[in-house]
């Protein structure tokens, strides 16, 4: 097993300071930053996506990974910055107005990073206007919304339109998640997508801007 | 331990339809079994249907009621549809509760007049604006917040239902401890004051759901749980409940323990 191999391994099993001794590790090996990236920490990222899908591992498990995954950003992102690589795509991501919920909202922003995406979480609660004036700043190729009441899901339609009569709707594609979200209600309120969970929502979100 | 039937939810897919078709015959059927089950109140809950909300309500509180005596907790995050369901509501065996007001401005705004009117029995939810705080001490504080406000208007501390929320203990694994300490720090200050909890979601993202569920009720029973919004109708845990209560001082000469075990309704095991 090399060490890239390693780091895939330890991320699996959520062992946070191992990650961060064998990312350095394969830094003196002359490997690059992105190549430990994508066939290390993503590489077992994706790994986790399909195995919680799968229900073989459950969310504390996947928590564990992700801090992991982070231990092993906080070696890379300085590197990263230095040698210019760019991140796959921009995501605005938020949960909807007067919905506090932000377990899957999290995950999904783990998935997108973990899959070479720039998130920009907005939190929970996040109003039309919120989700507006971030597109406007940063420009993301995607906007990713999350709702888990019958209640609050119906502002994810406010948010489309909203991108509308800002006329940047043409501008970003739109994925919405969450339990009472479905694949008929994203077609109803236009938006590009429905994924049913956080693995899903990082494999749809490179569909979406023709990454492969 | 006063026994909450959460079954009439319309965020369950059947029940749903169930509002939606007019179905009283499923619906009153729902009622009854939950009530011969051992529920004391039945939560009513249709925001999740279609067509007009506040008409859903009343239709669903009619119907319960047209087959059951007991008490029904009105349960929606949108106060006009609290309102229409507690305005529909016959008083025959106990004040309705109203499920929830929070410690946010808006809501306590829009809720308390129609809180006022009836004088009902309310569930107070331990957050506001800010979310849901991590620590007991703060929710804590919101529940003195929000007990100040309901008494003011009059109502009773002893029809005051104080959910501490329990979210997943998979996100935090002190999200159990946070619960627990937040009902022993209210009843500490207000003993007549009521808590109560839905307990499904400590289990959330983990395998054998109800495992947790059942030790986190006994838990919850013994830092002074007095309500529990569940499912009636699973045996394993009225069990539970009932054999926490006797050992918890709640059942003199164990006689309600004797008894339900005469009637065959206390197995260890189900074999």
């Amino acid at each position: 097993m090399n060490n890239l191999e390693r780091i895939s391994e330890a991320l699996q099993k959520g062992e946070a300071e191992k990650i961060t001794e064998l990312v350095r590790l394969a830094l003196t090996e002359q490997r690059s930053p992105e190549e430990i990236l994508d066939n290390g920490l993503i590489e077992g990222m994706n790994i986790i996506g399909v195995k919680f899908k799968e229900h073989e591992i459950f969310l504390p498990e996947v928590l564990m990974a992700a801090r992991a995954m982070y231990a092993g950003l906080d070696v890379l992102n300085p590197l990263l910055a230095q040698t210019g690589v760019k991140k796959i795509g921009k995501v605005v991501l938020g949960t909807v107005k007067g919905d506090l919920h932000d377990i899957g909202k999290n995950l999904v922003k783990m998935m997108l990073e973990g899959t070479g995406f720039e998130v920009f979480d907005l939190g929970v609660d996040v109003s039309a206007d919120k989700f507006i004036a971030a597109v406007r700043e940063h420009q993301p190729d995607i906007v990713a919304m999350s709702a888990l009441l019958t209640t609050t899901m119906v502002f994810m339609s406010e948010v489309i339109n909203s991108l509308q009569s800002a006329d940047l709707r043409k501008k970003v594609k739109v994925i919405i998640g969450g339990a009472p979200v479905t694949q008929h209600y994203a077609d109803q309120i236009g938006a590009d997508c429905y994924s049913p969970d956080a693995a899903t929502a990082a494999e749809d979100a490179k569909r979406l801007i023709k990454y492969s | 331990m006063l026994i909450i039937g959460e079954k009439i939810n319309s965020t369950r897919e059947r029940v749903r339809k169930m509002i939606e078709d007019r179905d009283s015959k499923s619906i009153q059927e729902l009622a009854s079994h939950q009530i011969n089950a051992g529920a004391q109140v039945l939560d009513v809950n249709s925001s999740a249907a279609n067509g007009n909300k506040e008409e859903n309500m009343k239709w669903l509180v009619k119907t319960v009621q047209e087959v059951t005596s007991s008490p029904l907790c009105i349960d929606s995050a949108n106060p006009l549809e609290i309102k229409k369901g507690i305005e529909t509501y016959k008083e025959i065996s106990g004040k309705a509760l109203i499920n929830s007001i929070t410690g946010e401005k808006e809501r306590i705004e829009r809720l308390l007049p129609t809180i006022k009117k009836y004088q009902c029995r309310v569930v107070a939810l331990t957050m506001d604006e800010r979310g849901i705080p991590d620590s007991s001490q703060t929710r804590i504080d919101i529940a003195h917040k929000l007990i100040r406000v309901l008494t003011d208007s009059g109502i009773l501390l002893s029809d005051i239902y104080i959910d501490p929320l329990v979210v997943p203990i998979g996100t935090n694994d002190k999200n159990g401890v946070i619960v627990l300490d937040t009902i022993r720090g209210i009843k500490e200050a207000f003993p007549e004051v009521k808590t109560v909890i839905g307990l499904s979601n400590i289990s959330y993202g983990l395998p054998e759901r109800r495992l947790l569920n059942c030790v986190f009720m006994v838990l919850a029973m013994s830092f002074g749980l007095d309500a529990a919004i569940i499912d009636p109708t699973d045996k394993r845990m009225m069990a539970l409940i009932k054999t926490a209560r006797t050992l918890l001082g709640q059942d003199s000469y164990c006689a309600e323990y004797i008894k339900a075990y005469r009637e065959g309704k206390i197995t260890f095991c189900s074999k």
